[in-house]
């Protein structure tokens, strides 16, 4: 992982818009993400969170708006910029018929540089589950081997779509560490969550999103401290509450 | 344990013969349901020189005395058919004429079915006879029993073409649907792959299995009914690739957007439904009109089915087939270039 592009942000978009036939996805959105921060992108379901991260990734096309990832651009640098990415989708299910070893091996024929495939395993730590096929993983597992795909590359910058949704509280953990180790080598994460404490732990800085909006950004203690010396327990839900007068979660 | 990283397409090919193979259910598919096909069609045309004629005679005055006249004809089968029977035994073709007594007799009998002209033939030759027509020569008799010129020889390449354009179209096409509704397309778009690889390599995976499945209904086409090549088997492997990678571009092409198995199940139906009917797999396509041969001569399974039956029965030369081959590389280039333009990812 190199620190020579710090000048520069690692994802610079402005004037984002995506409409999904009547229904307005991301309407008008700026973000300046700098390299090595973790960022995440926070709101409830259907805020715009999937969209935005997409068109990042260069998976959609923005109806309007300007996106630079890593000073590339989609459209012009594609093969160069997809070799600097990891990504994590969300919901991409593996062939339950494939070892463990064998999807990391098939992912890692793709880039022209990175660890190899046991050095991947011992990052996520599936080194035990390496013969394992991919229908006998545990929920954890797989996610810990969809990181593990995102990572063969030894990325610059990675992008994770609700990686943690529907873990259990020792699989998050394990995840957050195995991104914490990823950031302490330099490299930069763009993840979207509707968790607030995974944004709070993980997170330098959050965009705060709703209806296709940025409604609020930045560290997420700042933001909370925005809120005033009244609320001396607050947190990012309450950042959330404040600016809509809704709940993040309402399940 | 490999460090050494292979090409994408070694991995990506592998990769797919592995889901296969690991599927034990569509191995034994691939490789049983030709077979078993080829066993019952064998057997059920093995003995066509000494297939009798069914006759029927209704019954009624002078019933007795036809019957016995038939009877001197060993190669006619009659029996006795009541009124109420006779439509129905001869719409099921238990018998394949009926004799009505009388002076002359009367002859019902379907002129749209082959074997129904042959028995009523083969019964006015013996009634005549019997009334006491003599024949002028007697011909000299030459069977045919020679290998290669039997139905099963001419069938067996038909079902190695049908084959390889089912088990193409099938394999390929629901596995990119599979993959498609478990969104690992859109994350394999996501990584630096080339798409022309991904695709490419479907195919070839294809290649795989064929020397299988192909491999399987021939020995055992050998094995069983003596069925042999009068061509190179080089030449009948060669076309078989040649028809793979032409069925594989059809089922990229059949599955390039499909976003559901029912989906893709449709548009291949659409696409094999023509072939099996016009394609010449279990009867010549010569019994179609003129005017539709043309169009008949330009689908890929037409053309495969007559390169190999010009290869294993007529020991045909690459020149003599130069048209076939032809038209087999025009539909893998055209189908799996659409491929590429269409593919949806997501």
């Amino acid at each position: 992982m190199s620190d020579a592009g710090s000048h520069r942000p690692a994802v610079s978009c402005r004037g984002l818009h995506k409409k999904y036939g009547d229904v307005v996805a991301v309407a008008g959105l700026d973000l300046e993400i700098r390299a090595g921060e973790c960022f995440g992108l926070l709101g409830p379901n259907g805020a715009g969170k999937t969209t935005t991260i997409e068109i990042l990734e260069g998976l959609l096309e923005p109806d309007a708006g300007d996106v630079e990832v890593l000073g590339l651009r989609w459209g012009r640098d594609d093969r160069a910029l997809r070799q600097k990415l990891g990504i994590q989708l969300q919901d991409t299910q593996l062939s339950d018929k494939l070892c463990v070893d064998e999807v990391v091996r098939l992912f890692r024929s793709f880039y022209h540089q990175g660890p190899d495939v046991d050095a991947v395993l011992a990052m996520v730590e599936l080194e035990s589950k390496r013969r394992a096929r991919v229908s006998s993983l545990s929920g954890g597992q797989k996610q810990r081997l969809a990181i593990a795909l995102a990572l063969v590359n030894d990325p610059e910058l990675l992008f994770l779509d609700e990686p943690t949704t529907g873990l259990d509280p020792q699989s998050r953990r394990q995840l957050w560490a195995l991104l914490q180790t990823f950031r302490s080598r330099g490299g930069t994460i763009v993840i979207t969550t509707h968790y607030m404490d995974e944004a709070e732990v993980l997170c330098d800085r959050v965009a705060i999103i709703d209806q296709g909006r940025v409604i609020a950004i930045g560290a997420p203690r700042d933001l909370v401290a925005s809120l005033g010396p009244d609320h001396p327990n607050a947190t990012l839900e309450d950042v959330f509450v404040a600016h809509t007068g809704r709940h993040l979660r309402d399940d | 344990m490999t460090r050494h990283v292979r090409h994408p397409l070694v991995e990506l090919t592998w990769t797919r013969v592995r889901e296969f193979v690991r599927e034990p259910e569509a191995v034994f598919w691939v490789i049983v349901f030709p077979i078993a096909l080829a066993l019952a069609l064998g057997i059920g045309f093995r003995s066509n020189a000494s297939e009798p004629v069914y006759a029927g005679v209704l019954d009624g005055a002078g019933s007795a005395g036809i019957l016995s006249s038939i009877a001197a004809d060993p190669s006619i089968r009659a029996r006795l058919v009541s009124e109420a029977d006779a439509e129905r035994a001869l719409r099921n073709g238990d018998v394949h004429v009926i004799v009505v007594p009388g002076e002359p007799p009367t002859y019902r009998y379907d002129p749209a079915r082959p074997e129904s002209r042959l028995a009523r033939l083969a019964v006015d030759a013996a009634l005549q006879r019997a009334a006491g027509r003599t024949d002028r020569f007697a011909a000299r008799e030459q069977p045919v029993q020679v290998l290669g010129s039997r139905y099963i020889d001419w069938l067996i390449p038909g079902l190695v073409g049908m084959n390889i354009m089912g088990t193409g179209m099938w394999s390929i096409g629901y596995a990119i649907v599979y993959a498609r509704t478990r969104k690992l397309l859109k994350r394999l778009a996501a990584t630096p792959m080339s798409r022309a690889q991904f695709l490419l390599a479907q195919i070839l995976a294809r290649l795989v299995f064929l020397v299988v499945e192909v491999g399987a209904l021939l020995v055992f086409a050998y094995a069983v009914f003596s069925v042999t090549s009068r061509g190179p088997l080089a030449l009948v492997a060669a076309v078989c690739v040649l028809g793979a990678l032409a069925f594989g571009g059809l089922s990229l092409a059949a599955a390039s957007r499909a976003q559901t198995i029912e989906a893709v199940s449709g548009w291949m139906n659409a696409i094999m439904m023509p072939m099996w009917i016009l394609s010449g797999v279990f009867f010549s396509a010569a019994h179609f009109p003129a005017f539709a041969q043309p169009f008949i001569r330009a689908l890929p399974l037409t053309a495969l089915n007559d390169a190999l039956r010009a290869v294993m029965l007529d020991g045909a030369s690459v020149a003599a087939i130069a048209r076939e081959v032809v038209t087999l590389g025009v539909w893998t280039v055209v189908s799996f270039a659409f491929a590429l333009k269409a593919f949806r990812w997501r």
